[in-house]
């Protein structure tokens, strides 16, 4: 622990550049990701479409996208930007699904019966569709979380800031306490937000927690069609 | 608020005819029952009451208004809507869920919830339930919840569709009763599906049997069934050729007792002109509209 304690300021000031690293592209790729989800659970042929493309983009090894990407934004190569779209664009490719999934998730007798009110479609979907797929886009967000946070730590090969520093730094000068730092404390990160998240889903989706001990499974509806 | 179906069909995109040609008159303040089995269209008919559905042929008129003109939203906002698996909003708790219609329409938290709170005590629940969410409810608790919510803005006419389909037999009674009550209570014009040909005859004034495709086997009253059935499709269907629905009179000690087919009592024939004299113990305005229920209403 001795490295640990001199260098305490530095960690310190790594763990907080590590976050804001982090936050800004969970919270991007959240608020792109619910309009293309919307669009993927809306219309059966853009699905197959979005969906695919997705998943294609998380394939790319993010080493070439830090490389390719300041040659199509025009950004210069040491811009942290680069890192922040890149991590944006990998949130958006876990996140697209899940909020399509999640919306798929909805009862459509609930949905029904909110158009049956008298919600207008805008109003709906915010009052009732996207609230009820909380749960499960919260899981996808969890995901979205842990995964950024770690991948954060490879920016340090294009140049950006991070407890990923305490990798490369401590490989280079044969200091094994300091990978270890860097290791644990990125986890010990991940683990902080995804209990955050969690804890935030329970403040805001209170019914699907009360609910989830007494919720019976509905008889088939199939009369109803009729 | 009377309601009127004009040659009315509906074909799906794909070529499937839910609905032939449709023509029926719902007299305002009247409970209309349309009944039949799965795919005779008629859910699709009510939903075509809110323009759920739009028919591909024909019109609706509410008071002589083709509510095809109407806005969608607006119109939905003025008629109240019960489902079958009450399609309560789980995120709401139950006063929310209430109050949601007066919400839209601009009614403040604080009025709305107090007026929730006192459909709570149409409708039979206790306003200790009022903060659950409905997952925290029982089916039949849910039920209730689904059919203040659908009064909440006071309209005129009500829509339920399989509202009791869900729940088990005894409180499917409990709710029969209940909503005949209402109905006394808050005269509202109500269209009501059901496949249960006993509820149809519980509840309507005026029955509609629907053969597939919505075409109309019979309308009447629920004694005009009995007695003179259009068809052999109707008789099966209402079975009035057996069980409790084959009464007839056994003298016991000078008292003209009624039985059914298998010689079980269903009450006695007083005075002594025939059904007539039956008293409606549902308390339907139509005298003749509660033949053969002494099971149900005891």
């Amino acid at each position: 622990m001795n490295w640990l304690s001199s260098n305490f300021d530095l960690v310190l000031s790594l763990t907080v550049q590590h976050l804001r690293l982090s936050v800004v592209p969970i919270i991007l790729g959240f608020v792109l990701s619910v309009p293309l989800g919307w669009v993927a659970y809306r219309y059966r042929v853009t699905r197959g479409v979005l969906l695919t493309v997705a998943g294609l983009l998380y394939t790319i090894p993010s080493l070439a996208l830090f490389v390719v990407l300041p040659v199509i934004t025009g950004l210069s190569v040491l811009s942290e930007t680069n890192l922040i779209l890149a991590l944006t664009i990998y949130a958006v490719a876990i996140m697209v699904r899940s909020v399509a999934d999640a919306l798929d998730s909805v009862d459509p007798d609930v949905r029904r019966a909110a158009t049956a009110l008298g919600y207008s479609g805008w109003r709906r979907f915010w009052a009732v569709e996207f609230p009820l797929a909380g749960p499960v886009m919260l899981a996808g967000l969890r995901v979205v979380a842990v995964s950024t946070i770690a991948l954060v730590t490879v920016g340090i090969i294009v140049g950006v800031q991070s407890l990923g520093y305490l990798f490369t730094n401590g490989f280079q000068r044969r200091i094994v306490e300091e990978v270890l730092t860097g290791v644990v404390l990125t986890m010990i990160v991940a683990l902080v937000v995804d209990l955050l998240l969690a804890l935030l889903g329970r403040a805001l989706l209170p019914w699907a927690r009360r609910g989830a001990g007494s919720r019976r499974r509905r008889p088939s509806s199939e009369g109803a069609t009729a | 608020m009377s309601i009127e179906f004009r040659g009315v069909g509906k074909t799906f995109p794909d070529g499937t005819t839910a609905v032939g040609e449709f023509s029926l008159t719902i007299p305002s303040r009247t409970t209309t029952v349309l009944v039949g089995s799965s795919g005779c269209g008629k859910t699709t008919l009510l939903r075509m009451v809110n323009r759920m559905v739009d028919p591909t042929a024909g019109s609706i008129l509410i008071d002589d208004e083709d509510i095809s003109r109407t806005d969608p939203v607006a119109l939905r906002r003025r008629i109240g809507y019960v489902l079958q698996n009450s399609g309560l909003l789980p995120h709401r708790r139950v006063a929310d869920n209430i109050a949601t219609v007066p919400r839209l329409n601009g009614v403040a938290k604080a009025p709305a919830r107090e007026r929730a709170l006192e459909l709570m005590d149409t409708v039979g629940l206790d306003r200790s339930l009022a903060d659950r969410y409905p997952s925290q409810l029982s089916g039949g608790q849910q039920q209730r919840v689904g059919v203040a919510r659908a009064l909440a803005a006071d309209p005129n006419i009500l829509l339920m569709d399989e509202p009791f389909g869900a729940v088990d037999p005894i409180v499917r009674a409990e709710l029969q009763r209940e909503l005949i009550r209402l109905r006394r209570e808050l005269d509202k014009t109500v269209l009501f599906v059901t496949h249960d040909i006993d509820e149809a005859f519980l509840l309507g004034d005026q029955v509609v049997l629907l053969e597939r495709g919505g075409k109309i086997a019979q309308v009447g009253t629920p004694a005009e069934f009995l007695a003179n059935p259009a068809s052999d499709f109707v008789a099966e269907f209402v079975g009035a050729d057996r069980g409790r629905r084959a009464l007839r009179v056994e003298e016991l000690d000078g008292v003209q007792v009624v039985v059914d087919e298998d010689g079980r009592p269903a009450g006695v024939l007083r005075g002594s002109s025939a059904a007539g004299s039956f008293e409606a113990k549902a308390g339907a305005r139509t005298a003749p509209g509660a033949p053969a229920q002494g099971e149900r209403a005891s």
